[in-house]
This record gives C-alpha cells, structure tokens and sequence, in this order.
C-alpha cells in the first residue's frame, strides 16, 4: 500500500487511527468524575501533541538516521513561525500560505545553517547549531524586535493589511475584532461537540488538520526512512570515514537530510502560529531545542513512532499536571480519613502544580534507566511478555514432540 | 475538579438526559448554546489562575496565587471578608458570584507567552473558565490577553508594568489594575529632583526587551523635562547575569545618578553589581552617585538584601500605606490582615493586585448582572471605585487601565525584619500620573463575547 | 585607555568563572566521555552549600521585643542566633559575616560526596551508553536538584555577601599608574579571580604531578591498555568525578556574593559552559581553561557602549559569533585532540 511493506502499513493505518480517534482516546474518564483532571481530549493539548510530533518526526530524521545531534532545531520552529504569522498578517488570515511560506522559510534558513555546521561532526556540530539557534533567539528577543515583536511576540493586529481578496482569507477585520486563523472560512477554534452518557468528546478543526498534516509527514518519515537515500544515511551513521574512503561524498545527503528536517520544523512552527496566532521568541531558545531532544530520546531514537510517543508525553506532563492543585488533591483524597488525606496531600503535592518540573525530571531518568530504547522499548518488552507467556503455554500444551 | 461545573459540563448534562444515555450527535458549537463562551449554567463558577509556577517569577507566583485563594474564600463568604468590607461598592454579598459559588482552576505560565497560552486554553477549553488572570510579566500578559479576547474571555491582569499592555497591544476584553512604565517615570521625576537636584546626568542600564525599553523611554522623558541630562543608555542583554562589565564603565561616563531598567533577577544582579563596583559610596560631578531602580518588588528588595538601602524606586501598592499614608488608603490594613493571618507574612504588591482584580471583576459581574464579557466590561469601563488599599481610583474606559496614586519608596536602611525593605517616601497623586489614552497608540477593539 | 583595561579585568573575572565550571566540565566531559547535563547544577549546588551554612549558623531562637510591632501589629519577633549566645554577640556576628569563605570548607566534602555518590550511583551505569541516553539521564538529574533546592529555598535569589573586609573597591588604576579613580576594580572579584587561579592551579598540578594524575592521565588516553596493567581506572574515575563535582562546587560558593543565588543559576551556566568546553577543544583542560578566559573578555568589550553602538545587539551573540569563528577555523576547537568525541 502506498509504497509501503506490510509493516510499515500497518504502523501508518494504527497511526492514522489513533489520529482520528484521539478526542476518544485522550478522554478515558467522565467529565464529571474526580479524575477528568487527567483528560487531555481538548482541542489545544490535541493540537500540540500532533504538531509536536511533527516536530520530533523531523528531528529523528536527522538525529536517528545520521547520529548528528542538532541543538538548534527550535530556530527553524521559530522561523516557521514567524514567517507563517507574517503570512497571516500580510497576505490573508487563511492557513494554507502561511503554512507553506514557514515550510519553505525554515528550508532556506536550514540550509544555510546546515552548509556552515555540516563543516564539523559530533561535538561540534552540535555546538555550531547550538550557537546559530542562540544567536537566532538572542537577536529576536532584542534587535530584532520591530519584525518579531522582541519577547512579546508577534501577533495579529486588527489594522494588519491582508491584501489577499476575502474569500481567500484577505481583508480588514470585523466589529472590532480581528479574524481569526481559518481555512476558507472555517476557524481553527470551532470544533462541535459530542456528549455520550457521561464524556465530552470535542471534535475540532484546527486539530484534525495538523493530524493530516502529521500523517502526511509520517507517511514521508517513512517513505525516507526506507528509502535508499535513508540506507545512505544510516551508512554515515555508522561509519563516516569508510563511506568517505569509498569515494562518495556524503555532504550533499548530510545537507539534504538537514533540510528536510528542518522543514518539518519550519512545519510544526507555521502549524503553531496557525493554530494559535502568537509567536514569541522563547520558542527559538536552548530550552525548546533541547526539549525536542529529550523527546526523540524518551520516545527512542531512530525509530518511526517513537519520537511521537515522547513529544505527546512531555506535553501531556506540561499541561497536566501543572494545573494539579492542592484544593484538586484535597478533593482526591478526601473519601480517606482526615489525618490519612492530609497525609497524602503532603506526600504527593511536591510533585504536581509548581512541583511538574520534579515530576518530569525523575521521569526522565525513571526511563532512560529502566528502559535505554525509550518508550518504544518499553512497547517492545510488554509485547515479549505477552508472546513469551503465549509461547510457554503453546510449549506447555504440546509436550515432546 | 470534581466539584467544578462549567458550561461544557451543564451542556453535557442536558445532553446526557435527552439522550438518555445514548449517543446523541450534537452538532453545535458554543454560540448555539448560549451568547457567550463558558456561561456558567450550573451553582458554580470556575476562575482561570494563570501565574508563574516554575521559572524566576516561581515565588511571585506563588504569592499570586496565595491572594486568588484569599479573594475566592472571601467571595463565597469565608474568613474576615478583607478589602470586601471596605470596598466602595457593596454589590458582593459573600454569595458567590451572582449566587454561584467561585471555584478555580490553576496553571503554570513559565512566564513565556507560548506556555501562558497554552495553559489559558486549557482553562478554557477544558475547565470552562469564564475569566483569566494573573501573570508576573507584559510579554505573558500581552501573550494571554490577546488569547483572551479572540476566545471571547475576560481577562484581567496581574503584574505588568509596560506600557504595551495597555498600550498600544490593549484589548477590549483585557483590565489592568497594576500601574505601568509611564507613571512610574511620572511620580519618580518630581521626588528625584527633590532629592537629588535638578542638575543631573543619569546613565540608563536597560534590559534589552519591550517592558525595558517603555520603562527606559518613560523615566528619560519625565527626568529630562525635569531639566537632568541623560549621558548613555545601554541594552543590557535578558539573560544577561552578570552585569560587571555594563556598570564598570558607569562611574568615568560624567554620570552622577545610575537608572537600572531591570526586573526580577536582573534588577537583583545588576544592582549588586553597582554597589560592589562602589557606586554608592562614590561621588561624581561633586555629586554623591545615586543608583534608582524605576520598578521595585519587596521580593526583588529581599534578593538584594542590604544593597537595596537608600534606593528610590516606585511602586503599585505597599503594605504600609495605610499606616503612612492614612485613611485615605482604607483597606490596605484590612487586607494585610486577613493575609497576613493566613500565610504569617505580608502580601507583595503582585499578591494585592491580582486580588482587588478578583474582586473588581466579581464586582463588576455582580453590578452587570450577568457573565457576559460585553457586559462586564460595560461595567469596569470607566468605573470608580475606593477602598481597594490604592485610595480612589479610576477604571479608564478608552485604554481599561486604572488610574490611582502611585507610591515612590525606597530601600531601608536597618529594616526590622525580612518583609520591611521598602520604606514609603512619597505618594504621587493619580493625576500628576495620568496621560492622554491615545499617546501609545494600538485598537481597543470592541468587546468580544465568543459568540 | 582605562575603558579597555577595566573590561579586560572585567573579562578575567567573567572568564574565572568560566574556566573553572569549564575546566570541572572537561574532567567529565572531555575525559571520562561523559556529556554531564547536571553540572551547572553542581556549580548551583556549590553556592546553595552557601546559603545553607549561612543559614546554619543563622539558627535563632525568637525573643520578643514589646517596644515594636510587627506587620499585623503584635509585638515584634526578634531572632536571635544561637552562636550569639555561645560566642557573644561580637564573634558571632563576625562568623556570620564570613560565612561565605567558611563555606568553602563546608562545600569541599560535601560536593565531593555528591560528585561520588552520583558517578558511582549513576554515572557508572552511563559510560557504554549512547551519548543521547546520558543527555537526557543527567538533564533529568539536573532537573531534579534544581527542583529539589526550589522546594526548600523558593525560587527567589538569596543574598549571601563577601564578609564585611571584602566590600569596597581597589583602585586599580593608582596602582598601575593611570589617574585615581579611572580603574577601580571590587575586592571580592579580585578575590575571586585569584581563587580561580589557585584551584586551576591546583587541578592541574595535581594531574601533572601526582603518580594518580599520571594514571588518570594515562587512562584518558587509553583506559583499556591502562586496565589491563591491573590498574583499577574506574575507582580513580570515581575521584575524578568527585574532584570536577567539588571544583564546580567551589566555583559556585564563591561566586554566591558577586551574584545572589537562585535554584536556577546552574542553568543559565550550562549552555555556556558546553560552549567553553567545546571551543577549548574536546579533552584539553588547558583549552577550556584559555576557551573560558577568551569568551570572557570577548564578552566584556562586546558589553561596552561604543561597541553596541557601532553593532547593536552584538552583545547578545558575542559569546556564540566567536563560538562559530574559532570553530570553523579550528577544526577541533582552540587545543582539542583528534578523534574526541567527533562521532
């Protein structure tokens, strides 16, 4: 299918039906259950676990086919951002050019990133993107602020020209109020609801486009990752000097799968500023680089699904247990005697609300102790368990052969 | 969470019973339901708390959210009732907003606009806040207030000084009680040249973002109409830690006053740094070198310890006010009271604003009679009101900023104990500090309710 | 004249501190091979050590002052130190006040069993493992210190000032022979450079010089020729974690009256410190050491106002321009070996 094996099909028709269904999925507990806390069905959260897994999906590309760690990857983000808020401000409020203007921006910027940092392997290369993304990040934040709004952010404005004619998304606002990012007159905020005994299940717009758009990029992730320029890759990952020796010179690959990767950035970042019109320049700095680092680690370098799996589980801990609160764990914990819940209030409440940060660090090293693959290792070893107990019984049931 | 009933909620309960359980494709957005967005059509009401948790506003942070749970316990008729006694309006009666109970929701900005507005579009998409607040910083509170008036939410600041919030980035939906960068110039100037002369030249350090960059213009243009000269104004970077090599050179520049544009751990470092490099103790121009800090924060005072004594700086609200200042400013006492019982210490300035905030917007509700956006901001636009501890004061209508007497203070000198740093040297009345709506530029817009 | 002079001490005090959070970064990093995310919070620990003996020796009992009120108007609270009341009021003030360099003895075992307790805890574990795999073990690490420090001392900076002898400035300038008052440098930064130099000193003499830095020497260069002489590398590694743990420790104890600390400092070190490091060159402590002084100065003249003027915002970049320069002219950083950590 597709041009895919068996496997890889399936993968993408499990991908894609896990995209579909995630307002369900993401949504285990009633609305009116104590637990519904735990629920990350909105559209926002939704929202941010595709784009996120864009993201990381491109990263991988990079860092899971050719070993070369980037520590700038967030000044693509950025760039895709910016660039795709311009194209909202400028051009038309519509999402289409802005989306592909930020693809194509972070394209040219990541070439010219990558033709200098290519220069240098390991160590250094990571430090020479490091450095460009920090210099990025600094720039914006301060002098460059009449184009990205220094540490405020880009926004839109109601007097912004949209010159595009309006049933392309062009046009001056209305009432007052400035249009929101739509496609051909759907907003990225509307979403219809389904409520079903006791859950809330939100179906919104904005998020099922970035799942397409995901599932596009998974799809080509894949097509990549299977490809014979993705072998050539693999090739430099393990030994770059023989690939050398053999007469072939690999930086034009290196430089391409650069680019490639930083597209997918400069993807998740105009998706970004589509979904949710602000852009500030914290999302170019060190920290965001480095998160999309811990997430294709948590998740398992070099494999197909796994740097999703880690983008989602990062955000999920952003979102949700930030918003834990003490008068929250009082309402958990009140069915136990007093002195019992005041126990376990005290016990827990390091770790949730102001403590997430705590929660996340030892989740961090919980992982990457207990399972070195990531998350998808963690998969892996659940399914032996169950082929192996399988195993033992069908070896059970027929004794010497 | 459990107790929390919001308007998703009361539609899906609607909905779980004429389906009798069954899945009933509903299609229909909020606008279907009710004229705005998160009407809350159950006994309870949710508040979006949205303030630094973690990052270097943490502790700010915290105080905020110490001042929310006060305010929430205070409108559902816990405790002494604090500022609600002596507020002007007497519309809330302990019951609730509207006779709906006040519940809450909280989360973390990070104090970076992109998780700010995540976590505010979770309050209102998932918890179904119907009004946003807090924050330690402009760029956050620009960021949320922005979110706010395209979601059709009202939301009502916390701590930001720039000019921008009210600004040229104002919105119809948005309220700021705090006071901003142009006051502050405002009040300092007329104190400075009472203390220091009018005979100066001031050498501006500023931290290389928009908040620095009003505060700087503001406190230029008010101490140069005051006849001082400004020598040089430098950019220091954001994440600039140690700031030696900006303030040595300070002191051969022919400056004799040092104005630190700085906030939080910036103003902490960079003022530490001009006291070790001796600027206090130096003199220029036949002058004693004077160093000002335009925002001071007790919580800031605190990181710098004894290097804040003697140094002028303005802010929105102390809790001696009152006691200085006099009846005039009814409600400061009351308020440092009923804090000061919970928690054992007195509140900051963050912690006073984010509450009169709750309660300006309670009240405001309370007057309108409904929850809708349009209708609250009716309410605030242009409202006066007494008794919230800043003495009278005035809800602007064209820009929502609110207008009262600004405090000029500085650092003590042998303070008794860790929460009396500042000491209030004056009180600029509100209109010394008030300006044209239109001199910043930016669209109010008109209200957005979501619909 | 005096402008450059002042920013190249300016430089030399920014770039001490540099080179020695660098120079503990390189034992790990350059040496055992170990990306180690968790240094910067060594170097926050190291001044926490700080604040926590300050407050050690702060301990009081409240005695109740009726002639003053406090904020809710009950009579005043006053907190009395214990040392007051063994030493007098006079010599216990004087220990308080020297708190800071008291620390330095307080920190050395304490940053040394840390250092110890996380290579053979931890770290151990992580030297066969891919470098992205110790990347996100040590960043967790770090998380949690620095989560762990925020519980109990809050996220504000804390003030912990040099002793009372050490406030004030040098004049500089008088001594080196330009006017009075044109150079005037803080006693404490001069203390502070000179303590850097004293402990990079010492980090190096004692590699140089001892027959166990010949033999940490030996197996950096080649760790399994040396084990296999019968020499057990791994628990001189273990030392080694322990003395780079103490010398970012102390980097930090110092550095607490120049800048308050916050649970947060290590952080806004870490990323420059990787830059140091790797500007230096991959495995040369003398490299981090020049990288750190280098970046330093860099740093102090982009900061001065005629140089912002002519490049605005160049003071923002500097450090990361400079970073990219000297990394594509040279190859392997300012002193780095061949082959180290270049896969």
């Amino acid at each position: 299918m597709l041009g895919l094996n068996k496997k890889d099909a399936s993968l993408l028709v499990v991908v894609a039906i896990l995209v579909v269904c995630a307002p369900i999925l993401l949504n285990p507990f009633p609305e009116n259950s104590s637990l519904a806390q735990f629920n990350a069905g909105y559209p926002d959260l939704m929202q941010r676990f595709v784009i996120f897994g864009i993201f990381a999906i491109g990263f991988n590309i990079l860092f899971g086919l050719t070993g070369y760690l980037s520590f700038g990857h967030a000044a693509f983000l950025g760039a895709g951002s910016y660039a795709g808020m311009w194209m909202m401000k400028l051009l038309s409020i519509n999402v289409i050019p802005a989306i592909i203007f930020s693809t194509v921006i972070a394209g040219v910027i990541s070439l010219a990133i990558g033709w200098i940092s290519l220069r240098r392997s390991g160590i250094y290369f990571s430090i020479l993107t490091l450095a460009f993304a920090q210099m990025a990040f600094a720039l914006a934040a301060s002098v460059l602020t009449p184009i990205t709004g220094g540490e405020t952010g880009l926004q839109t404005n109601l007097n912004d020209p949209r010159i595009l004619p309006e049933f392309l998304g062009g046009g001056s606002a209305v009432d007052g109020n400035i249009p929101k990012p739509s496609l051909f007159g759907i907003e990225m905020t509307a979403s219809f609801e389904i409520p079903v005994a006791g859950w809330l299940w939100t179906f919104n717009w904005g998020y099922y486009i970035c799942g397409i758009m995901m599932l596009i990029a998974f799809y080509v992730a894949i097509r990549i990752f299977r490809s014979p320029f993705g072998l050539m890759l693999k090739a430099v990952k393990s030994n770059q000097q023989r690939m050398n020796y053999t007469g072939l010179n690999t930086r034009p690959y290196m430089l391409a799968c650069f680019v490639i990767s930083g597209m997918y950035a400069g993807l998740a970042g105009g998706l970004m500023a589509a979904m949710d019109p602000q852009v500030g320049a914290e999302r170019m700095q060190w920290t965001a680089s480095g998160e999309v680092v811990l997430m294709t680690i948590l998740g398992g370098v070099g494999t197909l699904i796994g740097p999703v799996l880690g983008a989602g589980l990062i955000k999920y801990f952003e979102n949700i247990f930030s918003k834990i609160n003490k008068a929250t764990l009082e309402v958990w914990f009140g069915v136990f005697p007093d002195w019992m819940s005041d126990f376990f209030v005290t016990i827990v409440y390091p770790f949730i609300g102001k403590g997430w940060h705590l929660t996340l660090g030892l989740l961090f090293m919980g992982i990457v102790i207990f399972l070195p693959g990531g998350l998808v290792e963690g998969g892996q070893r659940i399914r032996k368990l169950f082929n192996r107990k399988s195993s033992d019984a069908s070896a059970k049931a027929n004794p010497a052969e | 969470m459990s107790k929390t009933t919001v308007s998703r909620r009361g539609v899906l309960k609607t909905g779980a019973v004429a389906g009798a359980g069954l899945a009933v494709p509903t299609i229909f957005t909020a606008s279907s339901v009710s004229a705005f967005t998160n009407d809350p059509t159950g006994s309870s009401v949710t508040l979006g708390f949205n303030v630094p948790q973690t990052g270097p506003y943490a502790d700010e942070g915290a105080d905020e959210l110490r001042a929310y749970e006060l305010a929430v316990e205070h409108l559902n008729g816990g405790g002494d009732g604090g500022m609600m006694n002596t507020f002007s309006s007497k519309a809330l009666n302990g019951a609730g907003i509207l006779g709906k109970k006040v519940e809450y929701v909280t989360g973390d900005t990070q104090t970076k606009p992109d998780a700010a507005r995540a976590s505010a579009r979770s309050m209102i998409e998932k918890d179904g806040a119907v009004m946003i607040t807090g924050g330690s910083s402009s760029g956050v509170a620009v960021a949320v207030q922005a979110l706010c008036q395209e979601a059709g939410i009202i939301f009502m600041a916390g701590l930001t000084h720039s000019n921008d919030t009210t600004g040229k980035d104002k919105k119809a939906n948005g309220f700021r009680h705090f006071f901003n960068s142009y006051m502050s110039g405002a009040a300092l100037a007329p104190i400075l040249a009472d203390n220091y002369g009018k005979d100066r030249k001031a050498y501006h350090l500023t931290a290389d973002y928009n908040w620095g960059y009003t505060t700087e213009e503001a406190v230029r243009t008010s101490t140069e109409a005051m006849g001082w000269e400004t020598v040089a104004a430098v950019k220091t970077p954001l994440a600039q830690t140690d700031f030696s090599s900006y303030v040595a050179p300070v002191l051969n520049s022919g400056a004799d006053v040092l104005v630190l544009n700085h906030y939080g751990g910036n103003m902490v470092n960079s003022l530490t740094s001009a006291v070790q490099f001796g600027l206090r103790a130096a003199e220029a121009n036949g002058k004693n070198f004077e160093i000002i800090v335009p925002l001071y924060s007790r919580l800031m005072a605190r990181g710098a310890g004894k290097n804040v004594a003697g140094i002028f700086g303005s802010t929105n609200w102390h809790w001696s006010l009152e006691n200085v200042g006099g009846a005039k400013y009814a409600g400061t006492n009351a308020f440092v009271q009923s804090f000061g019982q919970k928690y054992g210490f007195p509140p900051s300035q963050a912690a006073h604003t984010v509450y009169c905030q709750t309660l300006l917007y309670a009240d405001a509700v309370q007057r309108a009679g409904s929850f809708n956006p349009c209708a609250v901001a009716e309410a605030l636009e242009g409202y006066e009101f007494d008794g919230l501890g800043n003495g009278p004061t005035l809800y602007r209508a064209e820009d929502h900023q609110c207008f009262k007497d600004v405090l000029v203070v500085k650092g003590k000198e042998n303070p008794d104990n860790e929460f009396d740093l500042l000491e209030i040297v004056d009180v600029t009345p509100a209109a010394q500090v008030t300006y044209d709506a239109s001199i910043f530029g930016g669209e109010l817009g008109s209200c957005n309710p979501g619909a | 004249m005096d402008a450059i002079v002042l920013q190249i001490l300016n430089g030399l005090d920014k770039g001490s501190a540099y080179a020695l959070i660098a120079l503990g970064l390189t034992l790990i990093f350059g040496t055992l091979g170990v990306v180690n995310f968790a240094h910067g919070a060594l170097f926050m620990l190291g001044a926490f050590c700080t604040v926590t003996l300050s407050r050690i020796l702060t301990l009081s009992h409240e005695v109740v002052d009726p002639t003053r009120k406090d904020f809710l108007g009950n009579p005043l609270k006053v907190d009395v130190p214990y040392i007051y009341d063994w030493f007098g009021e006079s010599t216990g003030a004087a220990i308080i006040d020297w708190a800071v360099p008291l620390s330095i003895l307080f920190a050395i075992p304490i940053m040394i069993g840390i250092g110890v307790l996380m290579e053979r805890g931890l770290i151990k574990h992580f030297y066969k493992r891919p470098h992205a795999d110790q990347i996100l073990v040590t960043f967790g690490l770090a998380i949690v210190l620095q989560e762990i420090i925020k519980y109990y001392f809050g996220a504000n900076q804390i003030p912990a000032p040099a002793p009372q002898a050490f406030v004030g400035s040098l004049d500089f300038g008088a001594l080196v022979g330009f006017e009075p008052g044109a150079i005037i440098y803080p006693y404490w930064r001069i203390v502070y450079f000179c303590f850097a130099m004293l402990l990079v000193g010492a980090v190096f003499a004692f590699l140089q010089f001892t027959t166990f830095g010949m033999v940490v020497r030996a197996g950096m260069a080649d760790r399994e020729t040396v084990g296999l002489l019968g020499i057990n590398i791994d628990r001189r590694f273990t030392v080694m974690f322990g003395i780079a743990a103490a010398v970012a420790g102390l980097a930090g104890v110092m550095y607490t009256p120049i800048n308050s600390p916050n649970y947060h400092m290590g952080m806004d070190f870490l990323v420059i410190s990787f830059v140091v490091v790797v500007v230096g060159g991959m495995g040369s402590l003398p490299g981090a050491v020049l990288a750190g002084f280098v970046l330093g100065i860099l740093e102090s003249f982009a900061s001065m106002r005629q140089v912002i003027e002519l490049l605005p915002g160049v003071n923002q970049v500097v450090i990361y321009l400079a970073a990219i320069v000297i990394l594509l002219t040279r190859p392997r950083g300012l002193l780095g070996r061949r082959g180290v950590m270049e896969d």
